[in-house]
């Protein structure tokens, strides 16, 4: 299997170099997918260049603006957390959003890859596994309803399900799925989910010794998106999740807050 | 061009690694961002703005990186007290702490939480868009007197970061340095807004923010000039410093050193970068080139 499959139509831009004004780009609402009781896909009418992994500063007018990962070239999948999700949630085709980006790295290439999941975010490891380097995919959620992606998943890597509850897949944890895997196989492994997941799997593959071939999907509060206001900066080497991630390898994550804590809006710590 | 010679630099009762100081409101959040900036060069560090109370900021967008500059609205989000803790790793370190206010008093009681615990404080009467701070105040000279001398009441240097939008930013400065400032700081953001014409409204949640950057050079080396001529205590140059001939630039005006931010949005080694260009062993004496521009 390869990864020569092109992402997006155009080249990829460089927001490092002078390029002219970085405003927000408009783009209306085209659709709306259910996805599960508590994830939307919204989808755009206009494509982005990007890799899998980056995400884009969303724009819901007269609300806020937050980071997204991009599940397309023109989509974005969200749960509804807070007051700009939930704006957001509230919108209808047709709806105006503003967008800028895409920012920050995305995840390293393999030729043989392992993803692993929990929750929405199996939402930038779809575009992932739809470049045709993910052998296999660990995916996990509370409960049936809210795994994500299963059937578009299935179309280019092979799937293996753990729900919380045990509607479907395994009853447990993606951790409990690792067991049953020989990780050697995998020449690099990407991950994204809720923190104490990620935390669990670094864990597991830091004990056997996989954690500098493996990658996690940090999601920290941030304002800018352009690695200059400092807000979503991590403790203990003040890496910028917006500009230095929000991709890190496992081996970078180990001796960090990862797991442990994360800052608000004001910049005060909260524990994980 | 100019070079500099190496040598040990003090600006208003701050000893710095050398005349770069990475300007407030810039990776100064956390402890660990600002020493990471002392490690990728800067001769010392300002804080994001510290005030009374946490505040989470303004909605967004907070930013739009321009083609010349960078527009910004951050609304000083800030962790209040607690940002204390983030002052632990930059013990002995040229660490400025920023401060906003509403008044004299709450300056020197948010001055009174680091006293002994940074290496001075910069007082920020100059944020252009956060109703009843910054420039609300610094644009009144007798606020500004009132300010600055609650704050030097702790003994600690004090430096005075100005708005440009005033009529007469000389007024402003001369009543930085009657209230006790060892240095004023010239100049915080000018006062701007864009418009998105696909989404008919402002691109910043706050609507109007402050510019930085490159298109705002000419006016920072201006009002250095203009503060050079009516004030005697030092002045750092800030506002669209991005190279070794830029600082040069300021430093004839009448800058004794330099502050740098929005030119770290393109490159995190912006420090080690214009440091190479900047300095040699036998490069001119700083105090030979520091205003020569006037007379």
């Amino acid at each position: 299997m390869t990864c020569t499959r092109k992402m997006a139509l155009h080249q990829k831009i460089s927001w490092g170099a002078p390029m002219g004004d970085q405003l927000p780009v408009q783009v209306s609402i085209t659709e709306i997918k259910n996805e599960t009781p508590s994830v939307k896909t919204f989808f755009f009418d206009r494509e982005f260049s990007f890799e899998p992994g980056q995400f884009v500063m969303v724009w819901i007018p007269g609300v806020d603006e937050v980071p997204m990962a991009l599940s397309s070239a023109n989509g974005i999948t969200v749960q509804n957390v807070g007051d700009a999700t939930g704006a957001l949630f509230g919108c209808t085709a047709g709806t105006s959003l503003g967008i800028r980006g895409p920012f920050g790295n995305g995840f390293t290439r393999g030729e043989k890859m392992l993803a692993i999941a929990g929750g929405v975010g199996a939402a930038p490891l779809l575009p992932l596994t739809r470049s045709d380097c993910v052998m296999t995919m660990l995916l996990g959620a509370r409960t049936e309803k809210e795994l994500l992606f299963v059937d578009q998943l299935d179309e280019s890597t092979d799937v293996i399900i753990a729900t919380d509850d045990g509607t479907l897949g395994q009853h447990g944890f993606v951790t409990d799925l690792m067991k049953d895997l020989s990780l050697a196989t995998y020449d690099r492994i990407a991950v994204c989910g809720p923190e104490p997941m990620m935390k669990a799997v670094l864990a597991k593959i830091d004990s056997l010794g996989f954690a500098s071939r493996t990658e996690f999907s940090l999601q920290r509060y941030m304002k800018c998106g352009v690695g200059i206001c400092g807000s979503c900066c991590i403790d203990p080497d003040g890496l910028r999740v917006c500009r230095d991630g929000p991709v890190f390898s496992g081996d970078l994550l180990k001796k960090s807050e990862f797991g442990h804590y994360l800052r608000d809006a004001s910049g005060r710590k909260k524990n994980i | 061009m100019v070079v500099l010679r190496t040598g040990p630099v003090t600006v208003g009762g701050v000893a710095l690694d050398n005349h770069l100081i990475l300007a407030a409101g810039v990776l100064g959040t956390t402890g660990a961002s600002l020493s990471r900036m002392l490690t990728l060069g800067a001769g010392g560090v300002v804080t994001k703005s510290i005030g009374p109370q946490p505040k989470d900021g303004h909605a967004g967008p907070c930013v739009a990186v321009l083609d010349n500059g960078i527009l910004n609205a951050m609304g000083l989000p800030n962790p209040s007290r607690e940002f204390a803790d983030e002052l632990k790793p930059l013990e002995k370190k040229p660490a400025i702490v920023s401060i906003f206010g509403g008044n004299p008093g709450e300056f020197a009681e948010v001055a009174g939480w680091f006293k002994g615990k940074a290496a001075g404080f910069e007082l920020n009467l100059s944020c252009p868009h956060a109703e009843g701070y910054g420039a609300a105040i610094g644009v009144d000279p007798a606020l500004v007197e009132a300010c600055t001398r609650a704050v030097c009441a702790l003994g600690m240097p004090t430096w005075v970061k100005l708005t440009p939008n005033v009529t007469d930013i000389a007024t402003i400065g001369k009543a930085a340095e009657r209230g006790g400032a060892t240095a004023i700081v010239a100049i915080n953001t000018l006062k701007a807004m864009r418009i998105s014409t696909g989404m008919r409204r402002p691109v910043l949640g706050n609507r109007f923010g402050g510019l930085s950057g490159d298109a705002i050079f000419p006016v920072a080396v201006r009002c250095v000039y203009e503060l050079y001529e009516a004030c005697t205590i030092p002045i750092i140059g800030c506002g669209g410093v991005s190279t070794a001939d830029s600082v040069i630039e300021m430093m004839m005006a009448g800058a004794r050193a330099v502050e740098i931010g929005s030119a770290v949005q393109r490159d995190i080694g912006i420090f080690e970068t214009i440091k190479n260009d900047l300095y040699a062993k036998n490069g001119t004496a700083p105090e030979d080139i520091v205003g020569c521009a006037h007379g």
